[in-house]
């Protein structure tokens, strides 16, 4: 009885894994998909066919400029992704370095300042530090892209960090010591590699929270700037057009939507592949 | 306790001093100096040497801040240049709308995510557990500004029950405000509900897999009974804390809510004052959110130090 419900579980676990890789895969390939070809040019207005509603000839139907709905989704995939992912890889590429440094040296003063300016990062809205950035240097994709990426270093210093610290008391690492290495080169060479799993899941996860935080800053404006289509702008403008044109506010919703949500289910799907014992942080 | 309380104090000082210099720099750095950002690319140059006088911008930095901080710690935030009034009556004004949102909010996700989160923790692998983790897992992933959009479209132009947008103003009868701050508050408190009752689920099914549950269960209390008397309370600490912090998301992300439905709440103030470039409403604005957060979290710490006698000792 136990073992059944157990083995229902882990295949649903499977499955969410299954259905988070597949939503992903569709709204990752739409984006490259656009870099090269889109059923319509986005930048392209054409007044006289404005507000349509879905049909086969626009599928998503078309904005106040008689743009295609559904070229401009895809567009806004391109920019969603691309700006979450950078963000992760600045949260990533800084936050690594930090924590397993105060993991390799831990109790001084180098880890005792890493760790108090990550708490002080946390202690701020997110929300709010970014839409001053961008405030003070100008709305732009480059200014959303660090104003999202400052926020994802503490979480990977403390994350690679806390997985660092018990390996260091290792077998392994002291043989790795004894060898003669020193504590840089253990970092890399030895516990890097061991809290891999970790980082990729909440890379995830920080993907998925890096494409809400974008659609959010270009809801009010602050993300990239037009005529580049983003799906935040897309809901902001389809906003004084509700009551004519509902179709415009439901498609970029829905792709917002689809996406963190499969990113959600993958990066929960992974963590129980790769490691069980990891439980998901959450702001 | 009370070294306990120094040692957090401690660093609730540090926090906010740390704070207050890094939004003093980002205020300092910004292209040009203040008075011209302010001003734009096609003021005169006395109207923009007029505004440095007023800013004070002739003297050192370490004496702006000085000024900047003594003034805050006698309530005093600066003059707006935009409204040409006290920062303080603008905050005074835009909290009557914004409190009341966060609160009615907060309560919101509270009365949402408790009962929802026992329910699912008391009843796990059941039809009613897997139907919660999905519907929650659909509330995570929700734009809640999208959300909102959504509900304008169903509750305020189609039914009518709800006000599309705007504040009638206290005057106007507790009723009226209601009708203006409901689909805000749902919204605010979709994405929080569906956090806190995931956490809520996962600290109770923790709580209620240790030995003292079990051996509550065996001097012979029922289920129920010891889900109220031993589980609830252990499992409170970490869904404490996600309070704590859902407050912080609940203050920014209030700014995009509060600009879907054009409330006149200390988000937007904060936004209009970013697009007007009204540089000293930002700085001290921003400065009193992080206050109040930092503040926030100060108190949730003190209440599970309460709440957690084990908590103190450690520390």
């Amino acid at each position: 009885m136990m073992s059944e419900t157990r083995s229902s579980r882990k295949a649903l676990k499977s499955r969410n894994l299954f259905i988070g890789v597949a939503l992903t895969s569709i709204f990752a390939l739409a984006a490259l998909l656009s870099l090269i070809w889109t059923p319509y040019d986005v930048t392209q207005l054409d007044i006289s066919s404005k507000l349509k509603s879905p049909s086969w000839e626009h599928l998503f139907g078309t904005d106040h400029f008689g743009r295609d709905t559904f070229s401009m989704v895809m567009v806004g995939a391109q920019t969603s992704i691309s700006v979450a992912f950078i963000a992760v890889g600045i949260g990533m590429g800084l936050g690594v370095p930090l924590g397993l440094s105060a993991a390799a040296y831990r109790g001084g003063l180098l880890d005792e300042f890493i760790m108090r300016g990550n708490d002080l990062i946390f202690a701020f809205p997110s929300l709010l530090i970014a839409i001053m950035i961008t405030a003070v240097f100008g709305p732009s994709a480059v200014n959303a892209i660090i104003a999202i990426g400052i926020f994802n270093i503490p979480v990977f210093a403390r994350l690679s960090r806390g997985a660092a610290l018990p390996l260091w008391t290792r077998d392994f690492i002291l043989s790795a010591r004894v060898a003669g290495k020193g504590s840089a080169r253990i970092s890399v060479e030895h516990i890097l590699p061991n809290i891999t799993n970790l980082l990729v899941v909440q890379g995830t996860i920080q993907f998925s929270l890096g494409i809400l935080a974008e659609a959010g800053l270009s809801y009010v404006g602050l993300g990239v700037q037009p005529p580049i289509p983003s799906w935040g702008r897309m809901l902001a403008e389809s906003q004084t057009l509700i009551s004519i044109a509902p179709h415009l506010a439901l498609f970029p919703g829905f792709a917002i939507l689809l996406t963190v949500l499969g990113l959600n289910l993958a990066g929960d799907g992974l963590r129980d592949l790769l490691d069980p014992r990891i439980r998901r942080t959450r702001r | 306790m009370l070294p306990y309380l120094i040692k957090r104090l401690g660093s609730l000082i540090v926090s906010l001093f740390v704070a207050s210099l890094v939004i003093f720099a980002c205020i300092e750095i910004v292209p040009g100096d203040p008075a011209s950002f302010m001003l734009g690319v096609n003021a005169q140059p006395d109207t923009v040497n007029a505004l440095r006088e007023e800013l004070g911008l002739n003297t050192s930095h370490t004496q702006r801040y000085v000024s900047w901080i003594s003034g805050l710690l006698k309530g005093d935030l600066g003059t707006s240049y935009t409204y040409r009034s006290p920062v303080s009556d603008i905050v005074a004004d835009r909290l009557q709308v914004s409190v009341p949102l966060a609160l009615y909010a907060l309560t919101l996700t509270i009365l949402i995510a408790f009962p929802v989160g026992v329910l699912a923790a008391a009843w796990r692998g059941s039809a009613v557990d897997l139907f919660v983790m999905g519907a929650t897992q659909l509330g995570i992933a929700v734009p809640n500004f999208w959300f909102a959009i959504l509900m304008v479209i169903v509750f305020a132009i189609n039914l009518g029950w709800f006000s599309a947008g705007g504040f009638p103003g206290w005057d106007a009868g507790i009723l009226a405000v209601i009708k203006a701050l409901t689909l805000p508050a749902v919204a605010l408190a979709l994405p929080q509900a569906s956090i806190l009752a995931r956490v809520m689920r996962s600290s109770l099914l923790d709580t209620l897999s240790e030995d003292y549950i079990r051996s509550a269960r065996a001097k012979g209390l029922s289920r129920r009974q010891v889900m109220w008397r031993h589980a609830l309370r252990n499992a409170m600490i970490p869904v404490l804390t996600i309070i704590g912090l859902q407050f912080s998301f609940l203050l920014a992300g209030a700014i995009i809510i509060e600009n879907v439905f054009f409330l006149p709440g200390l988000g937007r103030l904060v936004f209009q004052a970013i697009t007007q470039r009204d540089l000293i409403v930002v700085e001290s604005v921003v400065m009193l959110l992080v206050f109040a957060v930092v503040l926030v979290n100060f108190l949730v710490d003190l209440a599970y130090a309460w709440v957690d006698p084990r908590l103190r000792e450690r520390s």
